[in-house]
């Protein structure tokens, strides 16, 4: 049990930790300004090639006049929207397969071998095959994506299920459960620590299937944005439309972290 | 008096790549109403299958288990299965973790409820009803695993080598509980490898041969009380050398 009043070392204890923490959010945001700060510096100072490396301004200037012609949130919101479709599709597919896998030991048995197969083929290749089978729109690019997070989500969370300790569920057995409730009270809840990891690295490789998606065909995104900066020799596009994935592919990040917090603080698991 | 329990000609056999395993070969055993036996053997003897033929999970080769003279094909409703660890969910409260049982066999009614609250504030734990599983200590942690078996309220329990796990002043107390709440009208299946465990909780000990488990003797343990109680009635090292030669002779 925790004590309500605090010992002067208790206090001095806190108040150590209290600035570790300040001081570590206050160097991680210090290095991010170092670093727009140096590169600007040396833009501006002639250090290198504002052409070829373009500079923090020149990408906000860049970014500003794609927000003033509107083209900033069409670009956004198409990328975004490909990727939280092809994540959920791939989510869903994976983890439902992962229940199928978990069900039938045979079926799992009779797919390993694919499965490694599959996890270790670079999806990338399927690429020019897709664009021939779907057409050049946007369903070929949330296939991309959907093929890279599905197998990752599924042999994760495949692995979760299997983890769970086979004692756990002889003594739900023993209470009469059957086996969907077997599944239901102890392997789902169990492995959800690893079904969020799983929605974490799918949120990954969602971006990477977008972008490379929008490489091979798209007339709108930032993917599209980077490619065609890249062809046309206007770096300052690139670097923006890249800036902005950062700050897109962080907040996503975080929306799950998020969720994930939510749901270790309601299984107790932050508590004592 | 009709038998709670009873093992009728079991035969079992494991069967593997490498080959098969006899497990228990002709195996008979009784269990009355509110009696405690002890199952002795030497580890991987074939204790454990007993417990999970008694438990209604696995079904026998040859023979039948036949709980008030009819077999079980599932497992009973009023049967409590206490496996080594206590396997509380971390992630359900205290109270969810004891109302499991209920909850699966969709008998959550409000007086089985009202039995779970009477049972945590019983074993101390009414305090601690919405706290979860690592915020308790070890003691507290089997104290809760035993209200989740209680409540559903067993007329017979089974105790796979129940207290091997914990050190030794928690199993004697821990053991001294359990008797304490299971009173005598619960009858006890305990499956064992510890000598003292067997003759300071059972009213008969059964000693069993090595693979497969044939009933080497039996023995009735006249000792009155508690574990603890037990432990320091002078016959108690009797018990335990006559156990020791016997469980020695076949092992060794």
């Amino acid at each position: 049990m925790l004590v309500e009043t605090h010992s002067a070392a208790q206090s001095a204890f806190l108040r150590r930790y209290r600035r570790r923490e300040r001081l570590i959010v206050y160097v991680r945001w210090g290095l991010l300004a170092l670093f727009l700060g140096l590169w600007e510096l040396s833009a501006r100072l002639g250090w290198i090639d504002p052409f070829l490396l373009s500079s923090p301004s020149r990408m906000a200037a860049t970014a500003a006049s794609l927000f003033a012609s509107g083209e900033l949130f069409t670009h956004i919101s198409v990328t975004l929207g490909e990727t939280l479709v092809g994540f959920l599709l791939g989510s869903l597919l994976g983890i439902g397969l992962a229940v199928l896998l978990w069900w039938s030991k045979t079926l799992s048995r009779i797919l390993d071998p694919y499965l490694v197969i599959l996890n270790s083929l670079p999806k990338i290749a399927l690429g020019p095959v897709l664009i021939v089978w779907m057409g050049s729109g946007v369903e070929a690019i949330v296939t991309m994506t959907l093929l890279i997070s599905v197998i990752v989500t599924l042999c994760t969370v495949l692995g979760g299920f299997n983890e769970v300790s086979p004692e756990k569920l002889t003594l739900l057995r023993s209470f009469g459960a059957s086996k969907w409730q077997c599944f239901c009270k102890v392997v789902l809840p169990g492995s959800l620590p690893t079904v969020v990891s799983a929605l974490k690295l799918g949120i990954g490789m969602s971006w990477v299937g977008v972008i490379v998606g929008e490489f091979l065909v798209s007339r709108a995104g930032l993917g599209y944005l980077i490619v065609y900066g890249g062809q046309v020799f206007k770096l300052d596009l690139v670097m923006a439309a890249t800036a902005i994935l950062c700050v897109l592919a962080a907040l996503m990040y975080f929306c799950i972290a998020f969720l994930e917090k939510r749901l270790r603080d309601k299984r107790g698991e932050t508590a004592g | 008096m009709e038998p709670l329990l009873e093992f009728q000609n079991i035969s079992m056999r494991y069967h593997a790549l490498s080959g098969e395993t006899d497990v228990l070969e002709n195996f008979s055993l009784t269990v009355e109403p509110g009696e405690f036996i002890a199952l002795l053997g030497p580890s991987g003897c074939g204790k454990s299958t007993l417990l999970s033929l008694a438990a209604g999970l696995l079904k026998p080769d040859r023979g039948r288990v036949l709980l008030r003279g009819e077999p079980i094909q599932a497992p009973p409703v009023h049967m409590g299965y206490m496996l080594q660890r206590d396997h509380l969910f971390p992630w359900l409260t205290v109270r969810q973790n004891a109302l499991l049982g209920l909850q699966v066999r969709g008998n959550l009614t409000e007086a089985a409820q009202r039995r779970v609250d009477a049972l945590l504030k019983s074993c101390g734990l009414w305090d601690f009803a919405d706290a979860f599983p690592r915020q308790l200590s070890g003691g507290m942690r089997q104290r809760a695993a035993l209200v989740r078996t209680l409540a559903v309220d067993p007329e017979f329990l089974l105790l796979d080598e129940r207290f091997s796990a914990l050190d030794a002043q928690t199993r004697i107390y821990l053991a001294d509980e359990v008797k304490g709440i299971l009173g005598h009208d619960r009858a006890a299946l305990l499956v064992s490898h510890d000598i003292s465990e067997c003759i300071s909780m059972a009213d008969k000990v059964v000693v069993l041969s090595r693979r497969p488990a044939r009933i080497q003797q039996v023995h009735a343990i006249d000792l009155e009380g508690g574990p603890m109680q037990r432990r320091s009635d002078p016959r108690f090292r009797e018990y335990f050398d006559l156990l020791w030669k016997e469980l020695d002779v076949h092992v060794g």
